[in-house]
Order: structure tokens, then sequence, then C-alpha cells
């Protein structure tokens, strides 16, 4: 068998897809919360909150309604983005005068509703979601075996990452959401609708969030506390890009999911700390980020 | 940084009246036990400890740490294991535990000063989780079981803490230490710098202060006042568990102080006598504790943003000025 490192490389693969997979959705939620947090300089932690929505609205849609995966895919991330469009002029408007903390505290408080209101419904335990039938199985690469499921993930978040980079950068709603960015107050002087842009972009990044959450309902289980654990990792991740770039954001929770998988192959008691590690490192040598501009 | 600004009292003298109210209150804690049941009224005092070293952070200079149950928690796992494994005497070990929270605090705020507003809170999160991670795998915090059957001891040798009274008494007199260690911290000109900074930062820096030093000497006190409340905490239950380092219980203490009032003396004392009587009484009930402590969060946030105590003082503060 071959070996590399004393590690045999099968093992190796398979932690790196891991790592992949799990990169894919610190990518998926990063870009949303820096897309939101661009605009409306709210840090999103109802983020990890609105990827259980996510994942427990494709559930929730096959076992009451007969809904199958892929109407999930398109119908879940519209629930839930709905619902944060509520959130945003209801409650969060309130708060763009104030503090930006109080943003964070707010949605704390949200996220803390929603968990616990599903724990109470569905308890801590996970239930389970199946891959629709397409994407069961899997093949043979030659140098290892591939569960095409798990491929799939990998390829739809590289769509919608590269998706949302795209709509910002190319597109003229984009160009409002970069010049918002840049300067709310003269943008909204040229007549574009700037609270109309926050609410839209506050339900994007819910949505971006929902959508993650049904791809990981066949990996993960379906549990309420899917997202809360994964958020605070997704802080970490943020931390060590940096929030200015969209760009970085994708690129940073690729790299370091695949650092993960790593490390858990050469010291697996280090796996679940290794990205806490970095943050710290990278806080030392480079205070604002990988991609970040020191505000 | 505007969180909780403007209702500190700044007289560096006690008025008449606040000495009343103070001298009132001790008599009403050192009763207290006679009336209500005293590990109920010990848990407040603990967390109200906890709440008061959060408070001096956020309401004095201006820092959301998110990570404060890494103090409160890590410094419960030293208390329980110097005095269990070790067998110390529980002082030394409470005081033990809050000199391991003090060097986490160096630890955890010299990275974390390096950015600010909601990085620092994110930041704070993720090394608090970190440490979460650690708790979970090192062999001496037991794992999902923790430290359990922690002895009471005796206090110096002599005062036996078996007995819920003296276990009380020793509880209230930590909580008062560590109270009026707070009020002489804010009180001192460090602590008006620390004001200084939290009003603007940059003026600060200008007026020739070391910003970042004033930030970590304010960080490694609440953090080590945090441990002392978390050390008392693991002698009175007699355990130290994982639940005490989780991110939820930083999210407990940011909702007491909010509750209470951000930036207000006897405010986070206020909330948390709130938060555990409430835990207290829906621990009974069917409806899920975590559901109320969100909905709190959500109206303190969107209506009183001030706390109780900080509406209270706006109010008296207003009135009079109505009337002239």
């Amino acid at each position: 068998m071959n070996t590399i490192f004393g590690i045999p490389t099968p093992a190796l693969y398979g932690q790196v897809l891991i790592g992949l997979i799990n990169g894919s959705f610190y990518a998926m939620l990063s870009l949303g919360l820096a897309v939101i947090f661009g605009l409306l300089r709210v840090i999103n932690f109802a983020h990890g909150a609105q990827y259980m929505l996510g994942a427990f609205a494709a559930y929730l849609l096959l076992n009451w309604l007969g809904i199958n995966y892929w109407v999930a895919l398109v119908l879940a991330p519209l629930v839930v983005g709905a619902v944060a469009v509520v959130i945003e002029r209801t409650m969060l408007s309130r708060l763009y005068g104030v503090d930006h903390l109080y943003g964070l505290l707010l949605t704390f408080g949200l996220a803390l509703i929603f968990e616990g209101a599903f724990r109470h419904w569905f308890g801590a335990a996970g239930q389970p979601y199946a891959a629709p039938s397409q994407l069961t199985g899997g093949v043979n690469l030659g140098f290892m075996f591939l569960p095409i499921y798990r491929g799939w993930v990998v390829v739809a978040s590289l769509v919608v990452c590269i998706g949302t980079w795209l709509l910002i950068e190319k597109t003229r709603l984009g160009a409002y959401l970069r010049a918002a960015t840049e300067n709310a107050t003269l943008v909204q002087a040229f007549g574009v609708n700037v609270p109309l842009l926050l609410t839209l972009t506050y339900g994007l990044g819910a949505a971006l969030a929902a959508f993650a959450g049904v791809l990981a309902a066949p990996i993960y289980q379906v549990s309420p506390l899917m997202g809360s654990n994964l958020i605070i990792i997704v802080f970490a991740v943020v931390v060590v890009g940096g929030m200015g770039s969209i760009l970085g954001a994708i690129v940073t929770g690729y790299v370091l999911g695949v650092l993960e998988g790593l490390t858990k192959v050469f010291y697996p008691e280090a796996s679940s700390i290794v990205i806490f590690v970095i943050m710290a490192i990278v806080l030392l040598v480079r205070p604002a980020g990988l991609f970040g501009r020191e505000e | 940084m505007a969180v909780g600004t403007e209702y500190i009292a700044e007289q560096p003298k006690l008025s008449t009246s606040s000495m009343v109210l103070g001298a009132i209150a001790i008599a009403a804690l050192v009763a207290a036990p006679f009336f209500f049941y005293p590990v109920l009224v010990m848990s407040i005092l603990c967390f109200a400890l906890f709440a008061c070293a959060f408070n001096l952070l956020i309401g004095y200079v201006g820092l959301l740490s998110f990570g404060h149950a890494a103090f409160f928690g890590g410094a419960a796992y030293f208390t329980a294991h110097a005095a269990k494994v070790w067998g110390w005497e529980p002082l030394s070990a409470i005081l033990l535990g809050a000199a391991g929270a003090a060097v986490m605090g160096l630890i955890m705020g010299f990275l974390a000063i390096r950015r600010q507003g909601i990085y620092f809170a994110m930041i704070t999160l993720a090394l608090s989780q970190m440490f979460a991670f650690i708790c979970l795998q090192v062999p001496f915090t037991h794992g999902e079981d923790g430290i359990q059957g922690v002895p009471r001891g005796h206090l110096l040798g002599i005062l036996d803490l078996n007995q819920p009274l003296a276990m009380y008494y020793v509880t209230l007199a930590i909580f008062l230490f560590g109270f009026f260690a707070i009020w002489r911290i804010v009180h001192s000109p460090f602590g008006n710098i620390l004001k200084a900074i939290r009003e603007n930062e940059r003026r600060a820096i200008s007026l020739g202060y070391r910003v970042n030093r004033y930030k970590l000497g304010a960080f490694v006190m609440s953090a080590a006042l945090a441990g002392l409340a978390g050390g008392t905490k693991a002698i009175v239950f007699q355990f130290a568990t994982l639940t005490d380092v989780a991110w939820q219980m930083s999210g407990e203490v940011i909702l007491m102080t909010l509750l209470g009032g951000i930036g207000t003396l006897i405010g986070p004392v206020i909330g948390a006598g709130l938060v555990i009587a409430l835990q207290k009484y829906l621990a009974a009930s069917n409806f899920p504790v975590t559901v109320l402590i969100g909905i709190i969060f959500v109206i303190c946030v969107l209506l009183f943003r001030r706390g109780i105590v900080g509406e209270i003082l706006e109010f008296t503060k207003r009135k009079p000025k109505g009337a002239a």
C-alpha cells in the first residue's frame, strides 16, 4: 500500500475530502457573514441557526409534505430568507443607529430562540435525512473511493460561492451593494433604495446559510444544535480571512477546512482546535486578517 | 464604543443615600439565608460576582467579551482539582482558580485586544470555544463527567464549610470583596483612563496613554474576578463541569449584565438575581429556558438597552430637569 509520511494514502485522501466538505460549509457560511457584515455592519450570530433552519425545512418538507430534496434545495432557502426579511424589517433595522454590538446581541438572542424551540419540539438527537437516489453510491477514482453525494456538495458549494462572487462583482445590483458598503448615504442620494438593499442583503445571506443547511442534511444529521457549534468555527474563519474581501472569505473557508482534515490525519487530538490555533497565529502576525484591511 | 455610556455615577465619594442603600442591601444579604434557600442565594452571589466582573470590561472599557465562560469555568476546574486531588484548603483553592483565570486572561486578552469592536467579541468567543474543546479532551477535567464530589473542607483549617450558614457567609464575604474591588477599580485614576478609552480611544492615545496596556490590565482583572466567582461556585456546588466553560454560559453572563444595566455597578447583581431566579422557576415547568433567555435578549436589545438599573437612573436624572 502506498504511504505518505507513514500514512496510508487512502486515509489521507479520505480526510482531505472530509476537510474539503467541511471547508465548503465554512466557505458558504463565512461568505454569507461577510456579505451581511459588509453592508449592515452586523455580525449575524443567527447564521448558524439559519443554517439549522434550512436543514430542518428540508427535513419537514420531506416528512410532512413529501417534497423531495431538489425542490427543498430551492424552497428551504426561500422560506428561511423570507423569515430573515421579516426579522430585518421588524427588528434589525431599528438597530442601525446604535452600536454594532447590539446587532450581535439581537441575533444571538434570535439564535437562542430558534435553537431552543427546535430542541423543545424535536429533541437534541439528530434526525436522519436520506440523500436523493440520484446521488447515492460512489465512484472509484483509482486512488480513492468518492461517495457521489460528497462530490456533489463540493461542486454545489463551489458553484454557489462563485455565483455569489459574480453577483457582487459583476452585476448592477452587486455594484449598488458595493457602493452602499462604501458610502450608504451617498448611494441613497443617487436614488438607490438603500433600506430595501439592506433587507435583501440580509435575506440573501440567510438564504445562503439555509442552502448550506439543506446540503448538509444528508451528511450530518439534522439536529437543533448543528448550527451553533459550526458558527463559532466560522467566526474564527472570518477572523483569519478578514471580512474585507468576499473572495478572501471563500478561499479561507476551503483552506482551513482542508488543514483541519489534514490535522485529523497527522495529529488527531488537535483537530478540533487547529482552526482556533491558526486564528491566534494570524492575530499575532497579521491582526487585520489575511485578506482584511485595517479599519 | 458607545455601549452603556453616561449612566455611571462619577463621584468618587459615596453619597449618603447610596451609603444607606448599601447598608440596607448588605443587611438584607446577611439576613437572606434565614428567609431563602441558602444554596439559591449563594448561586445568585456567584453569578452576580461573575456578571460584575464581566461588566468591568463592557461597562467601563466598552469591550464585549463573548468568552468569559472560559475564566469562570476554567477557575472552577482549577479550584475543584486543587481541593479534591491535591487536598488544598478551600480559600487557597479558590485563589488558585482566580490566579489561573488571570493567567488565561493575560493570554486571551493579549490576542483579543489586537482587534476592536465586533472582532473582539468573535475572537474571545473563538478562544473560549478552543478552551472548551481542550477541557473536553484533557484527562484532569474528566470529560463529560466533570470533577464531582469536591470537598468543601475547612476554611483556613478551622471553619467547617459543610455547615450551610458558614458556607453562605464565606460566599457573601467573597462576593463583597469582589464587588468592593470593582468599585475601587472603577473609581480609581486607572478606572478613569478606562472610561476615557471607552469614550474616545484615539483621543486617549493622543494624550499619551498606552491604551493596549490599560485594556489588557482591565481584561486580566476582569478574568481574575470572574475566576474568583467560578472557583467559589466550584466549592459551593462541589462540582465543575463542561457547562461552566460552554459558550452558552458566556451568553448568560452577557444577558445578566444587559438586563440589569451595562455600566452600572449594581445592575449586573440585579440581572443575575433575576436570571437565576427565572431559571429556578422555569426548571419546574415545561417551557424551554433557552427560548426565554433568547426572548429576554431580544426585548432588552430592542426596548431597553440601558437595562433595568440604567433606565431607573435615567428616569431619576430626567425628573428634576423637567421640574426646574
